[in-house]
């Protein structure tokens, strides 16, 4: 067991996130008259949370290992457009719905070892290489579907992934098995142990033996996987690839897994905290739709949490150094 | 009648430009400085000298508004001062030029000059009087050819130098101190700086000079002031009659004394593991061979700046050598640590927070930060087979406290350095590099990590130890490679040579 007590550190942290979901769901509860605490609106709430979690626990891992990606979103256009093309469409027919998901899992994988080789070993700084990756590969995506709406009519692949398994849509389920996946990888397996090596001291790692470049380029790899998932379940979403998809979610994966308590500095990393920090934005998103309010009024709220949460990170950070020293 | 004087002289002294007196710098958990004096006449080169960690930098932080001290006082003219900032040192007229040359890059020269204190009127920078003015300096300097409107970065290092002494004098600089400025410059450039130190102490400029070379001390310096262990243990004295082997006896001499493991003798069949062979870094080092041979220990000694790191970084494959060739056992070694550690070496670096330890992480993680994944099985972590190796090495090197779920950062400097060493005990070394491992150490966990590199050397570990205490080398090794300026000048026994002789060796390039 660990030493640190009970009232400093990882639960601690937690405990705030649970508490601020506690408190959004308790406004939810005492402003909409009972359409808030719906099993439907339940529903609504993960399922508008599940593509952009899918794609924060991959942010999850890239910014843990000290790095960062701002082309999730637009990768994440692209993959559903090269999933949607006709001719995707026309081999799905052919040989199953399972070519539709392979292509933008190969889509996203392939874009996200782009970046990867680029910060790796082109030693471009993450920040730039990955927003050169964000506007090409919007290009790219415009320029295959021409600028119009791909509908997906591929019927196997839409009963696969807009049905429901146990009362759940399967895209929530995606989520929930992606975030026990990125759960176990970070926590329990060589590959997670390597990722908060690099991300804390990449020198150190780098003289114990750790391939900190090999290491690397699987970070952005694995990032643009979950950016291809994520592509896979926007299609069964909105039935139809579009350049214009995942559109500023490389912001709202930031911020989920800011909030949730990873270090933006690398080195620390929390599956559960960015979990908690996409189930907030999208409660809020929710809460604020149903008091039909302005969605200027909730950026603003939006934008009031990031601060507050980083704010408060910080005061724990200066807390524990005290206490630990 | 009788003149009371203290300073009965042939000549009355000059008044001190600039005096120093029972200078006290106290860090947390050290005391850098303990009463150092200085006293600075106006016109003269003083040369500040003494070994690393003997003060020097503390001391010239002070002057310049880096540090503060702990007690004792500043006077200029003869009147008390306070510099609480580095604007205010040169508002004194008191300018550094440290060794890392500390320009910006991307500003002009002129811009650089004038950085802080622009020439401006209503927020709008004077660019063509900023011109003119450096212009005026940079002749003075004797160097014409460069334009103020030239990009620092793209100056050579001598050119950046001359970029911050321009800086000095058109701050009217009264006080210049330059630490180790010869170091970072070739022979013809070394000539023109002397040059240009002697035109600024013609106009009555005081010039403060740290240097380690004694040749330089004696064509440029007027008088010396030693330290030692943070003290002053000479000031003033002349260079013309005082003679070499004076300086090294008052550099040297520690006032604490170590306790070093027996040393049991290496067998002449022992067989040689660590096999370098005409090493090279660029214009860093040249040409370094050296063998390490099973329960061995090889020391290297030399100042910092001599490429003692780098020779050792660079084995270890983390810098590309660029000639040269490193065996293991008698297998050459790829360049790459990956490669390195393969094959069955380990580095505790010199800066442990920065390169060796996830500070932020558990004790046992850092010990099994190279041994994770054989611990592990399949991919997957096993942390109580973690757990338990760093438990064991724990207890094994008495690690206090003998927790191995405390975050790194709560250890001692000592304890830190055990938890590295446990790190390549827990791995399993044929060839361990340490760099400096006492550094931030306390005398009593000092013994204790001699005794424990004793150890692995006896159980047959090939050591290669850099460390820039004489004593500490000489005490610890087998045999001891003297390296100066990116060469080995001396190899031979440790106890067929002394501390003197390495420093006359280190400083002359030659046996004296």
């Amino acid at each position: 067991m660990s030493t640190r007590s009970a009232l400093s550190g990882p639960a601690l942290r937690m405990g705030g996130l649970v508490l601020a979901l506690v408190l959004l769901c308790v406004v939810g509860i005492a402003t909409t008259d009972g359409r808030f605490a719906s099993i439907g609106n339940i529903t609504t709430i993960l399922s508008l949370a599940a593509t952009i979690g899918v794609v924060s626990i991959g942010m999850t891992f890239v910014i843990t290992g000290g790095g960062i990606d701002l082309s999730v979103g637009s990768v994440l256009g692209l993959a559903t457009v090269w999933a949607s093309t006709l001719s995707t469409q026309y081999m799905a027919e052919d040989y199953g719905w399972w070519v539709i998901v392979l292509t933008a899992l190969v889509v996203g994988l392939c874009a996200g070892l782009v970046n990867g080789a680029l910060v790796a070993y082109g030693r471009v700084p993450a920040f730039i290489a990955t927003l050169a990756m964000l506007a090409a590969a919007r290009g790219l995506a415009e320029i295959i579907a021409g600028r119009r709406t791909q509908i997906v009519d591929v019927d196997p692949f839409l009963d696969v992934f807009r049905g429901d398994l146990l009362g759940l849509p399967m895209i929530v389920w995606i989520f929930v098995v992606v975030a026990a996946a990125g759960w176990f990888l970070l926590n329990r397996t060589t590959f997670g142990r390597r990722t908060i090596a690099v991300g804390g001291n990449p020198e150190a790692a780098r003289l114990a033996g750790i391939k900190i470049k090999r290491h690397t380029l699987y970070l952005y790899g694995l990032t643009g996987l979950t950016a291809g998932i994520g592509a896979v379940m926007m299609l069964a979403r909105t039935t139809a690839g579009s350049s214009t998809h995942g559109t500023l979610y490389e912001l709202d994966a930031i911020a989920a897994v800011v909030v949730g308590g990873t270090l933006l500095a690398g080195g620390r990393g929390t599956i559960t905290g960015t979990v908690l920090g996409v189930l907030i934005f999208a409660t809020l998103t929710n809460v604020f739709v149903l008091n039909n309010l302005d969605s200027s009024v909730q950026a603003i709220a939006k934008g009031a949490i990031i601060v507050a949460a980083v704010l408060l990170q910080q005061w724990f950070a200066s807390r524990e150094r005290a206490t630990s020293t | 009648m009788v003149d009371v004087d203290p300073e009965p002289t042939e000549q009355p002294a000059p008044q001190p430009l600039l005096r120093m007196r029972g200078i006290v710098k106290e860090f947390p958990g050290a005391r850098a400085l303990d009463g150092v004096d200085l006293e600075v006449r106006p016109g003269e080169v003083h040369c500040l000298l003494g070994q690393n960690g003997a003060g020097k930098s503390t001391l010239i932080k002070i002057l310049a508004g880096a540090h503060q001290p702990t007690a004792g006082e500043v006077l200029l003219d003869e009147a008390p001062v306070t510099i609480p900032d580095p604007v205010a040192a040169l508002r004194l007229g008191i300018a550094t030029i440290y060794q890392e040359l500390d320009v910006v890059d991307g500003l002009t020269v002129a811009e650089n000059i004038y950085l802080g204190h622009e020439l401006a009127r209503g927020g709008v920078t004077r660019r063509s009087d900023a011109a003119r003015r450096t212009r005026e300096v940079m002749q003075r300097l004797g160097h014409p050819e460069i334009s103020p409107h030239r990009e620092v970065g793209r100056l050579p290092a001598a050119g950046k130098q001359i970029v911050q002494l321009a800086r000095a004098l058109s701050r009217e600089a009264r006080v210049v101190v330059m630490d180790e400025p010869s170091a970072v410059l070739d022979s013809e450039e070394v000539g023109n700086l002397h040059r240009i130190v002697r035109e600024l102490t013609a106009e009555g400029v005081a010039v403060v000079y740290i240097s380690h070379r004694l040749e330089e001390i004696r064509q440029l310096g007027d008088r010396i002031t030693v330290l030692k262990d943070g003290r002053t243990v000479a000031t003033g004295l002349p260079v013309a009659d005082t003679p070499t082997k004076e300086l090294i006896r008052l550099m040297t001499g520690r006032s604490v004394e170590y306790a070093f493991p027996d040393r049991p003798g290496v067998p002449e069949d022992a067989a040689p593991v660590l096999d370098v062979e005409g090493l090279g870094l660029g214009a860093v080092f040249e040409d370094v061979s050296l063998t390490v041979r099973a329960g061995e220990i090889v020391g290297l000694a030399g100042l910092v700046g001599s490429g003692r790191s780098e020779i050792l970084e660079t084995i270890y494959g983390a810098r590309r050598a660029t000639s040269g060739s490193v065996r293991v056992g008698g297998k050459r070694l790829r360049a790459g640590v990956d490669v390195a550690v393969a094959a069955g070496m380990g580095l505790c670096p010199e800066e442990r927070k920065s390169q060796g330890l996830l500070l932020d992480e558990p004790v046992y993680r850092n010990i099994t930060l190279s041994t994770f994944a054989r611990l592990g099985r399949g991919g997957l972590l096993d942390e109580g087979a973690e757990r338990a190796a760093a438990r064991e090495q724990v207890e094994a090197l008495d690690l206090r406290p003998a927790s191995v779920d405390r975050d790194a950062r709560t250890l001692s400097g000592g304890n830190q350095q055990k938890a590295l060493l446990a790190r390549w005990l827990v791995h399993g070394c044929r060839v361990l590099l340490l760099d400096e491992p006492t550094r931030g150490v306390d005398v009593g966990a000092r013994a204790e990590i001699y005794g424990l590199i004793r150890r692995l050397a006896d159980a047959g570990t090939a050591v290669l130890v850099v460390s820039s205490e004489i004593p500490e080398v000489l005490g610890l090794a087998d045999r001891v490679l003297v390296i100066s300026d990116g060469r080995a000048v001396h190899e031979g026994p440790a106890d067929e040579i002394d501390e003197h002789a390495v420093l006359d060796l280190v400083m002359e390039g030659s046996v004296a």
